[in-house]
Order: structure tokens, then sequence, then C-alpha cells
């Protein structure tokens, strides 16, 4: 039995329908709201504020410290007990290292930049998502950067390469599934994320890297879009 | 020959590309990438000849020497008095620079005590943004009564209009004594009444400061809530 379709009728290189908005959480000094299919992420960014604990100052720049959290009722199957567990801690540190080559946080020494990412619904592709929102959260936050940030994942399902994973493609069972969630920087298309669970050869992965820096410079105009439409200037 | 990307007074995202060719100059808030220059974070491009700028929209308040500020005291020290000044660091005003003369086995709280607002003067920035403040000079002193509420420190420039035209036309129609400082934080004194107009009022200007024609509608807006007649300040 061949994946000749896929589960949800979209094209192999389709993303999901993808829904941003800016400046959502008011309180914090930037915000981002990014709907991906069925996964919906908030990012919110405070900062650049004072550090603590103190040893972990650096006087020749700003330290970036992403937090990721999926909420107790946000999968489909058991309660996710809150907090940070091993998986919640990776994700947040290759959040963190896949969006460092973009900011520029050299004029704030000692201090640091918070980045919480919160999962209310998840339908896999979440650390992904979680990259876009934080991207466009830290743009509205007025942090300075060279650039921003997309990411997707692309995946093997039996035969087929096929662009951002949905649960079922995920747990795919008629065949070997591969994972690959990956975040291209918009101005260099450096890679900046790239992981992988399951098996690809050689040949299908570099494809899929292709297939990924065009869905994200996609994503990447749906972020911007999204950005622009806060601050545009209005002329009646 | 060179090629400008954006229009002046738009919106730049982090990394858009704004010109190509070596005939523009890349000046605050841009960097240079071979032949072409592009925006270091979201802000309102603003072009000079043939200078391109990016201002920032968003973001925490960034110390200058010489902006009046309202700051809150929020620690007494062995020389001096710790203030939050709305920004990513701390200010420090010394025994030295807060009055003429205190002796050394003086009690400080006598001064300035801890939650105390005072208008201030930066003196000070270093590299390491260590912020020094002073309190000698005109206008300086401590704020007693009324009350303090936070803006963007982006927007103060549209709050205090051209020469002062939009804070007098809010003192005028409302009778309060208003004080903004350059770090986004307001402070009103008037009665309680007119306190909440002045704030709504603030909050309105915050929120469609990009929005042309800002004058005529806050005028519009404080004849309707103060039920009286109002005129544009003029400044020579």
């Amino acid at each position: 039995m061949a994946y000749t379709k896929r589960n949800d009728g979209r094209k192999f290189d389709e993303t999901r329908p993808i829904e941003a908005k800016v400046g959502v959480i008011k309180r914090a000094d930037g915000s981002a709201y990014f709907k991906i299919g069925k996964t919906i992420a908030y990012a919110a960014v405070y900062g650049p504020r004072e550090l603590y604990p103190r040893f972990l100052k650096n006087p020749e720049g700003s330290m970036l410290r992403c937090h990721y959290n999926m909420m107790p009722f946000s999968s489909v199957g058991d309660r996710v007990r809150p907090g940070a567990n091993r998986r919640a801690k990776e994700i947040a540190m290759v959040t963190d290292k896949s969006l460092l080559p973009v900011v520029e946080l050299g004029n704030f020494p000692n201090s640091v930049v918070d980045v919480f990412i919160e999962l209310p619904q998840t339908d896999a592709g979440t650390r992904c998502a979680g990259i876009c929102a934080a991207s466009m959260a830290l743009a509205d936050a007025g942090i300075p950067m060279k650039g921003m940030v997309a990411a997707v994942s692309i995946g093997r399902v039996d035969d087929k390469l096929v662009v951002d994973l949905d649960y079922s493609e995920e747990s795919y069972e008629g065949g070997t599934v591969a994972d690959i969630p990956m975040a291209v920087v918009s101005t260099t298309e450096e890679i900046s994320l790239l992981q992988m669970d399951g098996e690809i050869s050689k040949e299908q992965l570099k494809t899929a890297v292709e297939m990924a820096k065009q869905a994200c410079s996609k994503i990447d105009k749906i972020q911007r879009d999204a950005l622009k439409k806060k601050y545009e200037v209005k002329n009646e | 020959m060179g090629k400008l990307l954006v229009e002046d007074k738009t919106i730049a995202t982090p990394g858009e590309k704004l010109a190509e060719g070596m005939d523009f100059l890349p000046d605050e808030g841009t960097f240079r990438e071979k032949d072409k220059i592009l925006a270091a974070g979201l802000g309102l491009v603003s072009i000079n000849g043939r200078l391109i700028k990016v201002i920032p929209v968003s973001g925490r308040y960034l110390p200058n020497r010489g902006d009046v500020i309202i700051g809150k005291i929020t620690d007494i020290l062995m020389s001096g008095w710790t203030i939050d000044i709305n920004s990513s660091y701390n200010a420090i005003l010394s025994v030295k620079e807060a009055t003429d003369f205190i002796r050394r086995d003086a009690d400080l709280t006598k001064y300035y005590d801890i939650g105390d607002y005072i208008i201030t003067k930066i003196v000070m920035v270093t590299s390491q943004c260590l912020v020094d403040v002073s309190m000698k000079g005109p206008g300086v002193r401590k704020l007693t009564g009324g009350r303090v509420i936070k803006v963007n420190a982006h927007k103060v420039p549209r709050i205090i209009g051209k020469r002062g035209s939009m804070v007098s036309m809010i003192k005028n129609a409302t009778e309060c004594n208003i004080i903004v400082g350059q770090n986004g934080v307001v402070w009103i004194n008037g009665s309680p009444e007119n306190e909440i107009i002045v704030i709504n009022t603030i909050r309105k200007i915050e929120q469609e400061a990009h929005i042309s024609g800002l004058t005529e509608r806050i005028r519009e807006f404080l004849e309707k809530t103060t039920k009286k007649k109002i005129e544009i300040v003029k400044v020579e």
C-alpha cells in the first residue's frame, strides 16, 4: 500500500493553511500567534531585561532564553503533564539555537531576552510553529534582527516526500516514516535547525532540504505580512 | 545605478531588502550585505537623500544622555539610589547628584524613599549601559500626588506633538498637569475625572499614532469627552 494521496487531500508540497498575527499579548514586549492547520503556537517576548541568576550575565551581549510548553489539554491523547520535561527542554534549546543566527544582542550587555512559546492545541509540527511565532514576536519586540526565521517539517511517508506533516502522517503505519523539522533564515537561506527521526536516503534528504527552503519562503512572506499589518501607516 | 526597493515612511521587516547598488548608504537600523542594503530590525523606513534609515517602532526605551525621564526609586544604596527607568537597565542616582550637600551619616530615605517618583535627567550612559542620573538643573524634582502610566517609548514624540502642541492641548482641555518622560512614563495630576480623560486620550494617541490627521481626531475626542470647545494650540 503506497502513499498516493495525503490523508487531508493536500498536495505533497503544500503546507496546511496558515494564520499569523502579531501583538496578541498586551503586556508582553512582543508577541505573536501562529496557526498551521490544527497546531497553534503563541510566543511572547520579554526584554531585554535584567538577567538572574547573576553568574549567567554576559558583559559582551544579551542572552536569548527560550521556553517551550505544551498546555495540559493540547494533545489529542492523554493530558500532557505541564512544566519542563526532557522533550520540552530539548525543543527549547533547539529553538534558541535556530533563532540565534538572526538576533543581534551585542548592544544589550548583561541582559536577557526571554521567549515563551505556549501551545494550546497541537497536531504535529509544534517546534516549527513555535519557531515561526518566536521569530515574529522577537521582531515585534523591536529586537535588532538581521533577518527572520521560518520553519517547516518535511517528511517521508512511505515512498513520498511531503511538506508539513500532520499527526496522522507522522504516525502512518503503512510504511516507513521520517520527520525532519527544518528552520531556514530568510535572507541567506541558511539552515538553522535540522533534526530527524525515522530513516531516509541521502538523495531524498537533499530534495527534502530544497522543499523546505521553498516552503519556508512562503511562510516568511506570511510572517512579514502579519508584521506589516500591525504597523503599516494608514492614510484615511 | 542603484535602485530603491521601498518607499519612504513604510514599514520594513527584519532583513528586508531596502536598496540595491552602491549609490545608497546604510544609516542607523540598516546594514550592507554585498551590494544590498537590508533592514536590521522592524521599523519605519526614512530616506534622506542617499541615506537610508530604519527607525524602530517598538521595543524598550534605550537610555540616552540628556534625556529627561520619570523614574521610580526601587532601592537605596550606601551612597545613592537605584531607579527603575522603564528600560532594560536601572539607573543610579548618586548622593553627589541629589542635592547640594548630604552628610555621610544622613538617612537617605529623608530625601527619596522607595516608591517615590522623580523627574530626572540622564547625565551619563556607559558602553555597558550603566546609567547615571542627576537631580541638578531646571525641571527636575520629586513628584508628589497624581498618577503614573506607562506608554510605548517610541510614541512619546506623538504624545508631545510638534513643539509640545499635543500635550498643551490636552493640558488646556483637562486642566491637568502632565509631564511626559522620554522613557515613556507619563505623570498626570488633576481632578480624578480629568485624570481618567487624560489617560484615555493618551491611550488613543498611542493606538492611532500612525494614522494621519492625529491632532484633529484627538481634538474631536477631547471636545466630546470634556464637552468644551477646544482649539488646537498653535506654537510659533
